[in-house]
């Protein structure tokens, strides 16, 4: 009985806080759920936000990329520039963000805890590059606060990304690559 | 051997039931579920901002800090709600959750077509309740049915560049949620 109970707990320990749930769209370092947005939203995924206490992105309203790990698959450590480059899918406008894993915006001197469509300076082409590193940087920069760990958050809005999106050449998503280190 | 082996099946099995019932049961009882943070700084049926994400402060984890965001606490039990909000300058966008936080509908400014977003909201049972003839005169009305009848509607507004925050305050501040 006890055994069972261990078991069973600790399976639903893992499954609510490892971050696992079906239906995502992973595109390079990016993960969306864009099911968590309807009401065909899985269990697993209710009971996760049942317990960080997060709204899901509507689905008539956009979705949300998550990264954890750059494209490497080194997970984003905030002593180190990493750079976000190209361009993002169709939407009317996107958001950039920056939260500690818990989903807390990062402390730091400018205040600035993300960019939106319309704050990026772009290159001639329309793609972008942005630095995420502790340090200041001309150009885009997004400040890490040093933290040692955070997610990046990338939401469309407005999109037809969604649901049905399955690939990378339906949504191209910018490249995260790691840079220097402090 | 073999008693031991079914031993462990059985609390195999049965470590599955106990997974899979707090899993499913989870939602019901979380105390600091996102209903539960909206309702402890908003008074039912009535439009209230919600104060901007800070790195100290946050009614939310992972709320977009560039958007103004006022929510409505609805109890539909006496009766269905009018809502309406007028459209901001860069984007406004109103999503409807249960009281278990399923998002179960959202509509955006360019979706509405107009420059305010008007819709009622009402149960299933409310909504079967319509008299015939005011069927036909809410052909240019907005229903939206709720599964549940308390949840939130959450009316956000981006403010895409920095000067841009006092017009998307000033639309949510007209927003309006209440009683038919």
């Amino acid at each position: 009985m006890g055994v069972a109970a261990a078991i069973g707990l600790g399976t639903t320990w893992i499954a609510l806080t490892r971050g696992i749930a079906y239906g995502g769209v992973t595109i390079g370092a990016w993960t969306a759920w864009p099911k968590n947005g309807t009401p065909g939203i899985d269990p697993y995924a209710k009971a996760m936000m049942a317990r960080t206490g997060e709204l899901p992105v509507g689905s008539g309203d956009g979705v949300a990329f998550y990264a954890r790990e750059d494209d490497a698959g080194q997970v984003l450590d905030g002593r180190c520039d990493v750079l976000v480059s190209g361009i993002t899918p169709q939407a009317r406008f996107w958001t950039l963000t920056l939260y500690d894993p818990q989903g807390r915006l990062v402390a730091n001197s400018m205040q600035r805890q993300g960019f939106t469509s319309q704050q990026i300076i772009r290159k001639s082409d329309g793609s972008f590059d942005i630095v995420i590193g502790p340090r200041a940087r001309p150009g885009n920069w997004l400040p890490t606060g040093g933290v040692e760990k955070y997610v990046l958050v990338l939401r469309l809005y407005d999109t037809p990304i969604g649901v049905a999106t399955r690939t990378g050449r339906e949504a191209p998503m910018p490249a995260l690559s790691k840079r220097a280190c402090q | 051997m073999m008693r031991l082996a079914l031993w462990l099946l059985g609390a195999l099995l049965l470590g599955g039931i106990v997974h899979l019932a707090t899993v499913l049961m989870l939602p019901t009882l979380a105390s600091q579920d996102a209903y539960a943070r909206v309702s402890a700084i908003a008074p039912v049926n009535a439009v209230i901002a919600v104060p901007p994400p800070t790195p100290e402060k946050a009614v939310m984890p992972f709320m977009d800090p560039a958007f103004a965001m006022s929510v409505c606490r609805y109890d539909l039990s006496r009766g269905a709600l009018k809502f309406s909000v007028p459209i901001s300058q860069a984007y406004t966008s109103v999503s409807f959750y249960t009281r278990s936080d399923v998002a179960y509908y959202a509509i955006n400014d360019r979706a509405a077509g107009r420059r305010v977003i008007e819709l009622d909201l009402m149960t299933a049972a409310q909504r079967a309740d319509l008299p015939e003839n005011e069927e036909i005169t809410a052909a240019d009305r907005l229903i939206v049915t709720s599964p549940t009848s308390t949840g939130l509607i959450v009316i956000r507004a981006l403010v895409p560049e920095d000067g841009w925050l006092a017009s998307a305050r000033s639309a949510l501040a007209a927003a309006q949620c209440r009683p038919q």
